[in-house]
């Protein structure tokens, strides 16, 4: 089973994220959860949610302590929120961020998904975005599916914008 | 037949779209809203041909639902928490005026301190309303059940309302894969509703919900104790049946491993899938230990659990809910009615999370016997 948490902002779409990704996994044949932390959400205040990916039903039904990978969509979270509570030895770590330092201690990979979306959507939502990197880091979901998903959760020239700013996050993986 | 990755919300919306009712009043709340939106969504893209009751408050909804059933049409309705409580009164009549409809509980925490998160307290609360109330663990039990719950309800037999009890946010807010069944499968399990014997009718007049007086009240109650006697042998028709269009198996009661096992886990709900993986890996240490999922709790399936439970030593009993003073409410079930060894736990209140580690400690305290009757797991110590 592969656990991936997501750390954003209300209103930065972790969520939504977490749910495109687990529609993706599903299109790729893996059975799949994914939910919020169960919460009062408010804009601009930090949310978290999970995803659960594998080859059989999942049975689970806590919240995630120990992720496999953490999806951080918003790095001034870093001073705010631990997002590398109980992560193991082996959990990566995407950061979208463009001055991050790690002490080398974490398995880290910064992008700066914050540009390709001003650049490409004309604004700062980088839940799609992410999640292209993430998956030519890991293979853990296939580009093909995402952007699939991606398109179906947001029709039109938005899906469209979208796709095309996962896919160039992707090809920087 | 489609298969799609949604939450328990949608499947319940999914679920009353392919029953067909023809009056749906509801009214939102927390974590029950998308239910009511999806509905509200489906009656305007006219994927359901349904009279959408826009109410201002959950006594109006369950009161106009009662007045719609009991001309005879089918009915649904969805609520939540405090939204149940304020359905409170209307409850008792819904159950005595045999109006069979079917209502989706979005399990939460009732107020106070206030609190929108999970836990069984709100449907517990209604037990002895005179509904029948079936627990389910997962988004794809949320769609059958709520088909089923029709079947059974609207049974000559039975004619008693049924809640569909779903886990607020843990399934409400949790998207998984469900499969959708055709409408034409559902049509031929659940064929539409025909009020039979007492329903109303401006060419056959009729009261119902009167006054009875000493002379026939008890008899009026005894009839409803009968139905909900009858309900047990129904739903377990139904289930059967449904397996047969469907191929998914359900029963009043899920024993998982209890063959052999010394020790029983007695749960209702989305926790019933933590304890199973947990089981296993108590099983893979050499520890007899087994899951007894409860689905119905009203009617209270004794016969289903004493099979259920036969060889085993003790029951380790998780409840989300309390009745203050004694226990939790299935612990205090189990414990009237069902001859074994029983230890209560009170876990999950409020949207506490119960991990593994909690099922553990409950598993670890039965082993060793605890020392209280009802230990509360997970309490923050001073």
């Amino acid at each position: 089973m592969i656990e991936i948490r997501f750390h954003g902002r209300g209103g930065q779409g972790s969520v939504t994220a977490a749910e495109i990704l687990a529609k993706a996994a599903f299109k790729d044949g893996k059975y799949v959860q994914a939910f919020p932390f169960f919460g009062v959400e408010r804009r601009g205040a930090p949310v978290m949610a999970f995803t659960r990916i594998d080859d059989k039903p999942i049975d689970l039904r806590y919240q995630i302590y120990n992720p496999d990978y953490v999806l951080v969509l918003d790095d001034g979270l870093l001073n705010v929120v631990d997002v590398f509570s109980g992560i193991k030895d082996n959990t990566e770590v995407i950061i979208n961020t463009t001055d991050f330092e790690g002490s080398g201690e974490h398995k880290v990979y910064d992008i700066d998904a914050t540009g390709i979306a001003l650049e490409m959507l004309g604004r700062n939502i980088v839940n799609t975005i992410i999640l292209g990197y993430f998956a030519k880091k890991t293979n853990v979901v296939s580009i093909e599916s995402l952007v699939e998903v991606i398109k179906e959760t947001f029709p039109g020239k938005i899906g469209e914008l979208n796709a095309e700013a996962t896919q160039k996050a992707y090809e920087m993986g | 037949m489609i298969r799609e990755v949604m939450t328990a919300n949608k499947a319940v919306a999914e679920a009353a779209r392919l029953a067909k009712p023809q009056v749906i009043p509801v009214y939102p709340i927390t974590p029950q809203t998308t239910i009511s939106e999806y509905l509200a969504q489906y009656v305007a893209d006219e994927k359901i041909d349904a009279k959408y009751v826009k109410v201002e408050s959950e006594h109006s909804a369950i009161s106009a639902a009662v007045g719609a059933s009991a001309t005879g049409v089918r009915v649904f309705t969805a609520t939540s928490s405090q939204g149940l409580m304020l359905m409170h009164e209307i409850l008792f009549a819904a159950a005595g005026m045999r109006t069979p409809f079917v209502l989706a509980d979005a399990n939460r925490a009732i107020s106070a301190p206030l609190n929108i998160w999970n836990d069984q307290q709100d449907s517990i609360a209604q037990r002895d309303a005179g509904w029948l109330q079936i627990y389910v663990e997962n988004a794809q039990e949320a769609l059958d059940t709520t088909l089923m719950a029709y079947k059974i309800s609207e049974n000559p037999k039975v004619l008693l309302p049924s809640m569909v009890c779903l886990d607020g946010f843990i399934l409400t807010h949790t998207v998984e894969p469900v499969e959708i069944p055709d409408q034409e499968p559902v049509d031929e399990f659940l064929p539409p509703y025909k009020a039979e014997h007492a329903f109303l009718d401006p060419k056959n007049p009729m009261s119902i919900g009167n006054l009875a007086d000493p002379d026939y009240y008890l008899e009026a109650r005894h009839d409803m104790q009968v139905a909900m006697e009858n309900s047990i042998e129904v739903i377990q028709q139904t289930c059967d049946e449904f397996a047969e269009i469907f191929g998914r198996k359900y029963g009043l009661v899920e024993p998982y491993k209890t063959e052999d096992a010394e020790i029983i886990f007695v749960a209702m709900g989305s926790l019933c899938s933590t304890i199973r993986v947990i089981v296993d890996q108590l099983r893979e240490q050499g520890e007899k230990v087994g899951l007894l999922k409860i689905r119905a709790y009203r009617p209270f399936p004794v016969e289903a659990i004493d099979e259920a439970v036969k060889n085993c030593d003790k029951l380790a009993v998780i409840d989300k809910n309390v009745t203050f003073g004694i226990g939790g409410a299935l612990y205090t079930d189990i414990k009237a009615k069902i001859h074994k060894e029983a230890y209560g736990f009170i876990a999950g209140l409020g949207g506490r999370d119960i991990t593994p580690d909690s099922i553990l400690e409950v598993y670890e305290k039965t082993k060793n016997v605890p020392e209280k009757e009802v230990t509360w797991i997970g309490l923050k110590e001073e």
